[in-house]
């Protein structure tokens, strides 16, 4: 008998003229002790099934139809509360971002020992060992002293741990995580699903876990359900749906997540996504505008030469030296890239890659070292012609498309800012028709131009930020996380997008991504980054084939195993175009 | 103590000014003596006054005895500042005091339920009136006050502390008999009003932002209830930037009542003040400068600690 069964729900929020439905018609099942994951892209209404569940859908959401049970009890038409007691005791959540999920002025101990206390009449000696008892088995080291700490003293990890403890420290039968990994590293990442594997067995607890990440539902999931616009497209044990996709969505997505284990030249287009938008035109580099002016001279050797490069960032300011505290960022950090090459520099959080591109484009001054451009040396230029000529050359897209274009100004006006800042065109006429031109390219319409940013979807943010940063005609480009804010299907579409742009523009790339799978797509020579050193270089499949560096082993290990997307079926019955295998 | 350091910087500007105020707006010794003082005597009485030292020297005497609490002699009252300001604060705390406690009492509460239940009509009543209290001058609401209360129900008196009774040698109250209750109760809501509608309203833009935080989210994913959810989690979130905001307007209650003190004829340090600058008795007004600025460096001092009590980040960081 299954734990939670979810017959045909409906979850619905009515607005002022009509009611928006969310989920439609969704049916599940979970058996004691298994993981059923929940995959699909933003806004298919996976969130929304687990907020259902628990009982906790946002205002004025409401479910219109359909039965929850819990062990052959129902519960969505309990009382409030009811519902509540439910809520903790017998269905526990994790949420995605734990340095978000746990109240900063809280002790761990008072956030444990209050949840225990609501749920099992325990005293508060025995709520707080049960407590120690409870951070030991989730791995935290030495409990009994961190159980007095602050959220903020603990790492993104440990916090993610700390959420599970108390996600559990009623034992309820049924746990739902929100995407429990998507705010953490891969080698963290790696942790906690081995975490909450074992849990289940252990415990013989049933985990619902939504993401949107196919990688972590290959890796835990012994069920999954993949949902498209509120709907559920295929249902199915992991291995079936993963290996043998029946339904067009299901084998769009599989097709679009990047693989880690061989190279292809372009992402398969999904064409199961409405915004893929008008396909671009080539451009021919001799006669457009966008190849004007980019008779560059040949650099000596590589186009960008960094040499020792380092960073350091005071923590803590005092008149007193040894007081001081440094962080290095970027520790004699050397590397060349040339010409019209793509260069990936992937690491986790805190590796310095980041600092590296901001660096280059000299929105940090570098404590120590060179980079070398095209033979100029940058950390030195103090001429504000010369800079401005340098950063002409080199622009970056950023990794969060909502909050790197600015909200009040019109597409139009944001592309064509660098065009009139760097004096590129002669009249206001000449502006407006490169900027049709740049918007026409990158597949968002000439009709983009008039709308505002909050008009488009991260996708098409995404493409402003690509079409804005091309508009200085760069012969440079740096790429920072710039798709990981996005869905799969939509990330294989800028991925492509970018790839075509250097090829007809001839760009050289820097491409910064924690993703593997993604920078082996996109590279042609890869940097892996760890505390702000960097740990080896090679050639993308030398270094995919054959890593040299203990820390690249230990990356390449962690990557969630992708076996089960077996792509041999997908080349027959796939969508639009899936690669011959090389 | 980088804050001590500060606080001291802040009130030794605050002397220098105060000091400028008293040695330079016109020649003291003309608003000391009469017409018929001769040059000699007037020359004399500067000697002994120490007028003739160099600047620096005499703002070190003036910062030595202001330490001590000594503000010179008032020039219309003939009495030292201090006593007089001994004999006004009583009256000012006190109604200071009152109206702060009627603002967070009364607004506190509000600006949590207007937080919690945002679409129920209760909610939009209270920010109807606040937006009446944040717009209405405070004489304007000490007059209507005194028109209804007063005048027409003649419930409550219109000027004056009532009776009061002396405790210790120079504090006087008005909390322990029934008139000086009647007497504090239209000036402190009209001193008060503006404050809670402020705390009201910053309580509930600050209860709305962190009902949509994660933490709250997954506090009632654990299934606790919303008095705890609400009051331990939510509230305490809530505090930082209320308490600096409250610090702040606790100190302009007590420097600005002035205006309250004026419409209802309440004899506390504004009153006396105003009646300073009315006689450019320039020994008060430079006492009340100081004593003003003084009481928002404590304030904002003990608003810095309690930060520290509050945000255990904040602990850590200065560790």
């Amino acid at each position: 008998m299954s734990v939670l069964r979810i017959h045909d729900l409906k979850v619905e929020f009515p607005g002022r003229k009509s009611t928006f439905v969310a989920v439609h018609g969704v049916t599940l099942e979970v058996e004691a002790g298994k993981i059923l994951g929940v995959v699909g892209e933003s806004g298919a209404g996976k969130s929304t099934v687990g907020n259902a569940v628990i009982g906790l859908l946002q205002e004025p959401g409401r479910i219109g139809e359909g039965e929850v049970f819990l062990h052959g009890q129902r519960i969505d038409n309990l009382p409030d509360k009811q519902k509540r007691l439910l809520r903790g005791r017998r269905i526990g959540m994790i949420f995605q971002d734990p340095l978000t999920s746990l109240d900063p002025l809280q002790t761990i101990e008072s956030q444990l020992t209050e949840t225990i206390r609501i749920h099992l009449k325990l005293s508060a000696s025995e709520a707080s060992a049960r407590a120690i008892e409870l951070l030991d088995a989730v791995g935290i080291p030495d409990p009994d002293i961190r159980i007095k700490q602050y959220p903020h003293q603990f790492s993104g990890g440990m916090r993610q741990r700390v959420v599970i403890a108390l996600a559990l420290c009623a034992e309820p039968e049924v746990v739902i995580a929100d995407e429990p990994t998507t705010a953490l590293d891969v080698s963290i990442q790696a942790q906690i699903l081995e975490l909450m594997k074992k849990l289940c067995a252990d415990r013989n607890v049933s985990m619902v876990v939504i993401t949107h990440d196919m990688g972590v539902i290959a890796d835990i999931t012994d069920h999954v359900a993949v949902m498209y616009r509120g709907k559920l497209v295929e249902y199915g044990e992991t291995d079936q749906v993963l290996g043998r996709p029946q339904h067009p969505y299901t084998q769009s997505l599989i097709s679009a997540v990047p693989r880690p284990d061989i190279r292809v030249e372009r992402f398969p287009m999904v064409d199961y996504i409405e915004e893929a938008g008008t396909p671009t035109k080539h451009i021919d580099i001799a006669t457009h505008w966008l190849g004007k002016a980019r008779a560059y001279d040949k650099p000596e050797g590589a186009l960008v030469k960094i040499r020792d490069l380092s960073m350091r960032f005071v923590t803590r300011a005092s008149i007193v030296p040894s007081k001081r505290r440094f962080l290095d960022a970027v520790k004699n950090v050397s590397f060349d890239i040339h010409e019209g090459e793509t260069f990936g520099l992937v690491g986790e959080s805190g590796s310095g890659k980041s600092t590296i591109a901001r660096l280059i484009t000299g929105l940090f001054h570098p404590t120590g070292g060179s980079i070398d451009f095209a033979g100029t040396e940058l950390t030195s230029l103090t001429d504000r012609r010369q800079v401005l000529a340098m950063r002409r050359q080199m622009q970056m897209i950023f990794q969060d498309p909502y909050s790197s274009l600015n909200a009040r100004m019109r597409v139009r006006s944001i592309i064509a800012e660098p065009i009139k800042f760097h004096r590129l065109a002669a009249s206001n006429t000449e502006v407006r028709q490169i900027v049709d031109d740049l918007l026409d390219h990158v597949g968002l319409g000439i009709a983009a131009g008039d709308k505002f940013p909050h008009e488009f979807s991260g996708g098409q943010r995404q493409r402003i930020s690509i079409a804005r940063a091309l508009a200085t005609r760069p012969r440079f480009l740096i790429c920072d996380e710039p798709t990981s804010a996005l869905d799969v299907s939509i990330q294989a579409q800028i991925l492509n997008l970018l790839k075509d742009l250097q090829e007809e523009l001839g760009l050289t790339m820097l491409f910064i991504s924690h993703d593997l799978a993604v920078i082996r797509q996109m590279c042609n020579r890869i940097g892996v980054m760890r505390h702000g050193e960097l740990c080896e270089v090679a050639d993308c499949d030398a270094l995919f084939d054959n890593p040299q560096h203990p820390y690249t082993k230990q990356l390449l290990e962690l990557m969630p195993s992708m076996e089960l997307l077996s792509r041999a079926n997908l080349q027959e019955s796939g969508p639009t175009g899936a690669p011959p295998a090389p | 103590m980088r804050r001590l350091l500060q606080a001291m910087i802040v009130m030794l500007v605050v002397a220098l000014l105060a000091f400028t105020l008293f040695r330079f707006v016109g020649d003291p010794i003309n608003q000391m003596v009469g017409i018929e003082t001769s040059i000699e005597e007037r020359e004399a009485l500067r000697e002994r006054l120490g007028l003739n030292d160099p600047i620096p020297v005499q703002f070190a005497r003036f910062i030595q005895s202001a330490v001590q609490f000594d503000f010179g002699t008032s020039y219309q009252f003939r009495q030292p500042v201090s006593d007089l300001f001994l004999k006004r604060i009583p009256a000012t705390l006190e109604l200071s005091f009152a109206s702060a406690v009627f603002a967070l009492v009364v607004g506190i509460p509000m600006g949590i339920y207007a937080g919690l239940n945002r679409e129920s009509w209760v909610s939009k009543v209270f920010l109807s009136v606040s937006l009446v209290g944040i717009s209405l001058p405070t004489f304007f609401i000490g007059i209507l006050l005194i028109f209804f209360f007063s005048v027409n129900l003649q419930w409550l008196p219109s000027f004056g502390r009532g009776e009061v009774v002396e405790i210790g040698s120079w504090w006087t109250t008005g909390f322990l008999t029934a008139s000086g209750l009647k007497a504090l109760i239209l000036p402190s809501i009209t001193l008060g009003l503006y404050q809670m509608t402020l705390i009201m309203r910053l309580i509930r833009a600050e209860m709305l932002e962190v009902i949509r935080t994660d933490y709250i989210k997954f506090a009632r994913a654990r299934g606790l209830p919303d008095r705890l959810v609400h009051f331990r989690h939510a509230l305490k979130n809530t505090l930082v930037p209320v308490i600096t905001i409250t610090g702040l307007q606790l100190g302009a209650i007590i420097a600005f009542a002035t205006i309250t003190e004026t419409v209802f004829q309440w004899p506390g340090m504004g009153l006396m003040f105003l009646q300073a600058v009315q006689n450019v008795d320039i020994p008060i007004m430079s006492a009340y400068l100081l004593l003003t600025a003084f009481l928002f460096v404590s304030i904002n001092f003990v608003v810095d600690i309690l930060y520290f009590l509050i945000d255990p980040r904040l602990r850590i960081e200065r560790a």
